[in-house]
């Protein structure tokens, strides 16, 4: 007997992992493609017990959602491209600030308001470099309705763990796209929650921006407790104030790039169906994935020997697996439903081996014909 | 009660600067009403105005320019006993427009200090939405051709519950603010003063270009607003302890072995109204009873009761990757208007192929195999029209079998819905013999 298969859409398994990760939290502006997942939290938050806002814009909706945060509450907020374009100075203070924070973009067609019911792959290098400042951020790309559930769980545990704000960069072509989904490929992942302070550990006043002894990552006390607890978007010390002293401001954001490029390796999720054999390695994210899973297994049938690399962890870049994998071939194929945003990344760890680049943007999935045409032209 | 200010950052800002009068002023309203550093929080914004947090010894949260009414309100609803105060200059009033008619609109219990000294001090001495057309700014004739906003007349258009206008040298002013921040709802209160770095460098008699100023809109009739409504908070969590809980995720079993071996790329063409969605998944959830896989991708455009809708259903007994449709097995012509998006591929369907058409639509010449269905005949409303075509496709025993729509639709369906929906099926199916 089958495993029993739910049937939902990939804005539905986002809301639904939000709310099993103990999201308490969401603020949102509506807007095509993401707009669903707004309404799915509004059904799923106020009964039980949790918060749901609409924001007058996407810059409220992020900063209701940032003060949430400070308070305690795991907090989410999702969007499209004009969307993410206005978050950017919130997402900048999420990252100085320190405060985990789920922001899905669930991708359309750009530039600008471009094609609202269209996918694309559009922000990719937005979501790495729309902050002033350009620290590292946490970004999870779903291939399908399983992984925007099984992602979003991990998004929380990576923003409470590192304190720092985790996109999930899906598309319209996953999030409104409904699917039959094994109930077993929803991964039962525990939900963890930020390292707070203990208040009894030190005399001293709390340091809202000071690593403790074990982790690169400020233990949490929220605004609104006990002890006096200061946040600012401001160059700050560790003891939330306003400083302009070189070595300190040096260390503070040197620890807030360290905290995440030194797991960098350890974060990479992703799936690889290897062929020890393989000269041609293809390279791929998001729903584009799910095309060149199909053109791989045709290839396969006949005989020819190739891998596929799917790549869930965009950011922080998994470099000792895009070294060690490329290493492997000796033909390296990116494809992407843009014009060529990650294959910058890939370029950069592909040492002598050339890599070959397809993209397009024009509202269409590629399909895997196309791939086919790049793979054997 | 002893002072909330921080002994070891006293107020920094130019000598004769009106915002150290409030920063004093409001320390001995927090005494006064009896307050504790922890039991408040201060939320800032950019200019000077956003130095007032570093003074006190409260919870403190500093952020971007025009955005503190943004975090104070998550942090309000997140922390509901908490006094949240928030500070802004005129620059922050400006940018941060929409948030400040949004939070008079919506009645969230936070106290907005506006400290409005008519100019962006920090930056020079530029113009801000408060500035008199009068004054002179560094931004030169600028400032000059703009009308100078009067907050207070906008907060009472936007519903504020609390207006409250004063001078920084008011003798008054710790009270009024007391009086703002014991309000259960939003206060906002303009807090005009003197900005001695930039503003009276450039203007010889600054307090008689402001009273003027302020002449004028009190002759326009000051609101003084002190009303009374539901505070946002209180009203929230109200309405959420009367929300239902929404339905967990439905699985959908199956009992059978799968219905149909192959793989089958069903495309539905019709038009916004015609709940051609739902149809597809009707068909997708069918098959899944079946023990199949299925998925459904829409098309359509951004326009809602007008414009063509499509949906490409897959159902496959194996996972499904791709989830485009190139060369459907079946085609369900709706309307015309889906029909000329996909003309083409019903001008190249092959003939293996089968397209259920409503019979008053006209489709291009195609080899595939055609089923017209009069759906006047069937009485098949507008709306209707996609479940009948399915309700049809179940008699080709071509794909899913009546059983596995009765189901789909008991899955979706419930009550007059249901009924109505079977009986439309039942219609359809015997008019086919």
């Amino acid at each position: 007997m089958a495993t029993p298969r739910f049937f939902i859409d990939g804005n539905e398994a986002v809301a639904r992992a939000a709310a099993k990760s103990g999201c308490r939290f969401f603020a949102g502006y509506p807007i095509t493609p993401a707009t669903t997942i707004y309404q799915h939290m509004l059904s799923l938050l106020p009964p039980s017990g949790g918060i749901c806002l609409q924001g007058e814009d996407e810059i409220a909706s992020l900063g209701f959602c940032l003060g949430a945060s400070m308070a305690g509450l795991k907090a989410m907020t999702a969007t499209s491209g004009p969307g993410i374009s206005l978050f950017s100075e919130q997402i900048s203070f999420a990252i100085a600030g320190e405060i985990p924070l789920v922001i899905v973009d669930v991708q359309r067609l750009g530039p600008s308001t471009g094609s609202a019911t269209r996918g694309a792959d559009s922000d990719i290098q937005f979501l790495r470099w729309g902050n002033s400042g350009g620290l590292p951020v946490i970004v999870l790309a779903p291939v399908n309705g399983a992984d925007c559930y099984n992602l979003t769980c991990h998004a929380f545990n990576l923003a409470e763990t590192f304190r720092c704000p985790v996109f999930i960069a899906s598309n319209k072509e996953i999030g409104l796209t409904g699917e039959a989904i094994a109930e077993d490929a929803l991964a039962d992942i525990e939900p963890l929650n930020r390292a707070g302070y203990d208040t009894h550990q030190s005399e001293a006043p709390y340091q809202p921006f000071a690593p403790s002894a074990d982790s690169m990552v400020p233990p949490f006390l929220p605004i609104g407790g006990e002890v006096l607890v200061r946040q600012t978007s401001s160059s700050h010390g560790p003891d939330g104030f306003i400083t302009t002293s070189p070595e300190t401001l040096e260390q503070g954001i040197g620890r807030m790039r360290a905290k995440l490029i030194s797991h960098r390796n350890e974060l990479a999720l992703y799936r690889i169906d290897a062929d020890p054999e393989a000269e041609i390695l293809v390279i791929v994210y998001g729903v584009t994935a799910r095309a060149a899973e199909e053109c791989v297994r045709g290839l396969r049938e006949q005989s020819q020997r190739l891998s596929l690399l799917v790549v869930h962890t965009l950011y922080p870049i998994p470099e000792k697996l895009l070294r060690e994998e490329i290493a492997k071939v000796s033909r390296v194929i990116v494809i992407e439903m843009n014009l060529g945003q990650y294959v910058r990344e890939i370029e950069r760890f592909s040492g002598e081996t050339t890599v070959e680049f397809f993209g397009k943007m024009n509202g269409e999935l590629i399909s895997p014909d196309e791939i086919l045409r790049v793979i054997k032209p | 009660m002893t002072s909330l200010l921080n002994p070891s950052r006293p107020p920094f800002f130019c000598p004769g600067c009106s915002h150290e009068r409030v920063v004093r002023s409001l320390d001995k309203c927090f005494q006064h009403l009896g307050l504790s550093g922890n039991q408040i929080a201060i939320v800032t914004d950019i200019g000077c105005s956003g130095l007032f947090d570093t003074f006190f010894n409260t919870h403190a949260l500093h952020g971007l320019h025009g955005r503190a009414l943004t975090y104070a309100t998550g942090l309000k609803l997140a922390c509901p006993g908490l006094t949240v105060v928030v500070i802004m200059g005129d620059g922050g009033l400006g940018i941060g427009g929409a948030h400040v008619l949004s939070s008079c609109r919506r009645n969230l219990d936070l106290s907005l200090l506006i400290l409005n000294n008519f100019n962006y001090g920090m930056t020079g001495g530029q113009c801000s939405a408060t500035t008199p057309a009068e004054a002179s700014t560094a931004s030169g004739f600028l400032g000059q051709l703009e009308a100078p906003l009067d907050i207070c007349a906008v907060a009472d258009a936007a519903g504020a519950t609390w207006i409250d206008r004063i001078s920084a040298d008011d003798a008054a002013l710790a009270e009024r603010i007391g009086h703002a921040l014991t309000h259960n709802g939003f206060s906002l209160m303009d807090i005009m003063g003197i900005c001695p770095g930039r503003f009276s460098k450039r203007n010889r008699q600054p307090k008689k270009l402001i009273a003027a100023l302020s002449e004028r809109f009190e002759k326009r009739g000051t609101p003084e607003r002190h009303s009374s409504r539901e505070e946002y908070g209180e009203a929230y969590r109200k309405r959420c302890e009367q929300a239902q809980p929404v339905r967990p995720m439905r699985p959908i079993s199956c009992t059978s072995a799968p219905a149909e071996p192959a793989t089958l790329r069903i495309l539905f063409l019709g038009s916004a109204g015609q709940r051609i969605s739902t149809a597809a998944e009707i068909l997708c959830l069918a098959a899944m009873h079946g023990g199949l896989y299925a998925t459904q991708k829409n098309d359509y455009p951004i326009t809602v009761l007008r414009g063509h809708s499509i949906s490409e259903v897959i159902i496959s007994p194996f996972p499904i990757g791709f989830t485009g449709i190139k060369s459907p097995d079946i085609i369900l012509a709706l309307s015309e208007e889906g029909v000329e998006r996909r003309k083409d591929t019903i001008g190249s369907a092959a003939p293996s192929s089968l397209i259920l058409q409503v019979s008053e639509i006209v489709i291009p010449d195609t080899k595939a195999r055609l089923i017209r269905v009069d759906c006047t005949a069937l009485q098949a409303a507008k709306n209707q029209r996609a479940l009948a075509l399915l309700a049809m496709l179940t008699t080709t025993q071509l794909t899913v079998n009546a059983e596995l729509l009765r189901r789909a639709l008991e899955h979706k369906f419930k009550d007059d819905q249901l009924e109505e929906a079977l009986a439309l099926v039942e219609r359809a199916r015997s008019s086919a013999g």
